[in-house]
């Protein structure tokens, strides 16, 4: 994209239609670092890469409990998003002292798009420069839905913001791929301090998986993907689950041999948490491979606007 | 400047003028209402009566009410209010309504907000002179509880406004048990009415009764109780009675 000049304020349209800061705005977001989402009937897992301007510093925090029900992965501006965080959180709350029930995902995200459409219809308001992953549970299951800065919101079953994810997009997109896929990755360096992963599903809370069991899992996926582990040695599988390392592998080839044609949103996928979030893990490190398959999700009918570029 | 001249400081809501702004007793009322939990939803039964203090003004006062797809509301107290309360409802459903999602308020939902409604309006020292029944069926989840002016709210298997409290919750009590019938549900609440119709100054002999299940709301025409007099004592009043006076 280049300078031009219709792209100085949101409110003026350029002659073929666009609104350029918006566009910019979703340029800032695919510069921040990558977040994953995905999600299954019972479950959603989103995960996100740490990034610290130093080695010596904390890494930003870029996953945000709404509600028990209800987490964000965001990819941009943090600021903007930890302020967004904050009036879901309070849109949550006030929905329950009114209600004493759960604010269902579908409102929620209405409501965050809704607010970002206003700050692209303000001469003195700039759109928000942070794309949000939304997944959280309600009576109709697990939802998992991106917010851009436009102010559109899209359900997806899986997807991906931020930085060098289009080989993660394709991966999470062809489930036979992810056979083929665990071929293709050599050990990459993926450890627990480089990573935050957040689970919210049915009968368990929105949560972030403490060090120890992403180390957990990070070690039982590289065993269940039988490659040489030459990275950080690895804790025995996380909260929940108890099965040794060769069931674990034995499940993930069921799983990764072409269960379905495609991933599909009508019919979501009936994984079990664990193998949600090893296939987070695959997106994670398909983000700094380039893999050769592409993933793409069936739009629902709830959107109104066209598909997002990929 | 003369500080023992001034008027003492009034709040503007305990002012005379600002009577005119809030509910001091009410004028045509509703009597009791009651509601039990059945197999497949919620029975409610309720009077048509309007009283207007002691005289039974008004014959064909509804006083249940569908509110949305999963729920039923009957009210007790200042028929005004209660028809402002539908108002406050038909509001609510209209709003979840246009949201046009798969989402909608279930019976827990709508009684906590107008909790949160009668509880914030009796902070104001204005309440809406009601007591209010709410029950429904949802996802198979049945949900029966009742909320007062005071805004004291609460949720039973059985549950009464008013003298209904007094005369009907004992005999439910008693007889009251887990998957009752829809004619057995029927004739437990015929039982509480007919007691509270002999009882109960303000009630009129011409009830509804009104059930929710997971399919809807079914609310009966209204019909009239059978009633029995013969009992000895009045058949021969003046057995016992020495002399006249």
């Amino acid at each position: 994209m280049f300078r031009n000049q219709y792209d100085t304020d949101v409110t003026t349209w350029s002659p073929a239609g666009r609104l350029f800061q918006v566009e910019y705005a979703m340029e800032a977001v695919k510069q921040g670092s990558a977040a994953i989402g995905l999600r299954s009937k019972s479950h959603v897992v989103l995960a996100c890469v740490n990034k610290s301007s130093s080695e010596l510093s904390s890494h930003q925090k870029k996953i945000f409990k709404v509600d028990d029900h209800i987490g964000v992965a965001i990819s941009g501006l943090t600021a903007d998003g930890r302020v967004l965080s904050r009036h879901m959180r309070n849109e949550c709350i006030n929905y329950f002292y009114s209600y004493e029930s759960q604010l269902p995902v579908g409102r929620l995200v209405v409501q965050l798009a809704d607010k970002a459409q206003v700050c692209t219809q303000r001469s003195w308001k700039r759109p928000y420069g942070v794309g949000l992953l939304v997944g959280g549970l309600d009576e109709s299951g697990a939802h998992l839905y991106y917010n851009c800065p436009s102010g559109n919101y899209f359900e997806y079953q899986a997807f991906a913001i931020g930085s060098s994810v289009t080989g993660c997009k394709d991966i999470l997109r062809a489930q036979d791929a992810l056979f083929a896929l665990r071929e293709t990755l050599q050990g990459e360096k993926l450890t627990s301090s480089t990573c935050t992963i957040a689970v919210v599903g049915v009968g368990e809370a929105f949560h972030v998986l403490d060090q120890e069991t992403v180390q957990a899992l990070i070690n039982e996926f590289e065993i269940a993907g039988e490659e040489a582990p030459a990275d950080e040695a690895a804790a025995p599988d996380q909260a929940g689950d108890s099965e040794s390392g060769a069931t674990a592998a034995d499940q993930l080839l069921q799983w990764t041999i072409p269960q379905q044609p495609h991933l599909s949103l009508q019919e979501p996928v009936n994984w079990p948490r664990t193998l949600l979030l090893h296939a987070c893990f695959h997106g994670f490190l398909g983000t700094k491979k380039r893999a050769a398959l592409v993933l793409h999700c069936k739009a629902p009918s709830i959107n109104r606007e066209r598909q997002p570029e990929e | 400047m003369n500080s023992v001249d001034s008027k003492p400081a009034t709040s503007s809501l305990i002012g005379s003028e600002a009577d005119s702004q809030r509910t001091l007793y009410p004028y045509v009322t509703g009597t009791s209402v009651v509601g039990i939990k059945y197999k497949d939803g919620i029975l409610l039964a309720a009077d048509m009566g309007g009283s207007y203090g002691s005289t039974l003004r008004y014959k064909s006062v509804e006083r249940l009410k569908p509110v949305g797809k999963h729920s039923l509301i009957g009210g007790s107290g200042e028929i005004s209010d209660f028809q402002e309360i539908m108002r406050y409802l038909d509001d609510l459903i209209l709003s979840d309504n246009m949201w046009d999602d798969g989402n909608s308020l279930g019976p827990k939902e709508v009684h906590n907000y107008l909790t949160r409604i009668m509880y914030n309006r009796r902070n104001k020292f204005n309440p809406l002179w009601n007591s209010l029944v709410l029950g429904g069926v949802k996802n198979g989840q049945k949900y029966l509880g009742t909320v007062n002016m005071i805004g004291v709210h609460y949720e039973d298997n059985h549950v009464a406004t008013g003298f209904g409290n007094h005369l009907a919750r004992p005999l439910l009590r008693d007889e009251w048990h887990e998957n009752l019938t829809f004619e057995e549900g029927v004739i437990l609440l015929e039982k509480c009415m007919r007691v509270l119709l002999y009882r109960d100054r303000s009630a009129v002999n011409k009830l509804q009764i009104a059930k929710i299940t997971e399919e809807g709301v079914t609310i009966s025409p209204p019909y009239a109780l059978k009633t029995f007099w013969n009992f000895s004592a009045f058949e021969n009043p003046t057995l016992g009675a020495e002399g006249s006076w």
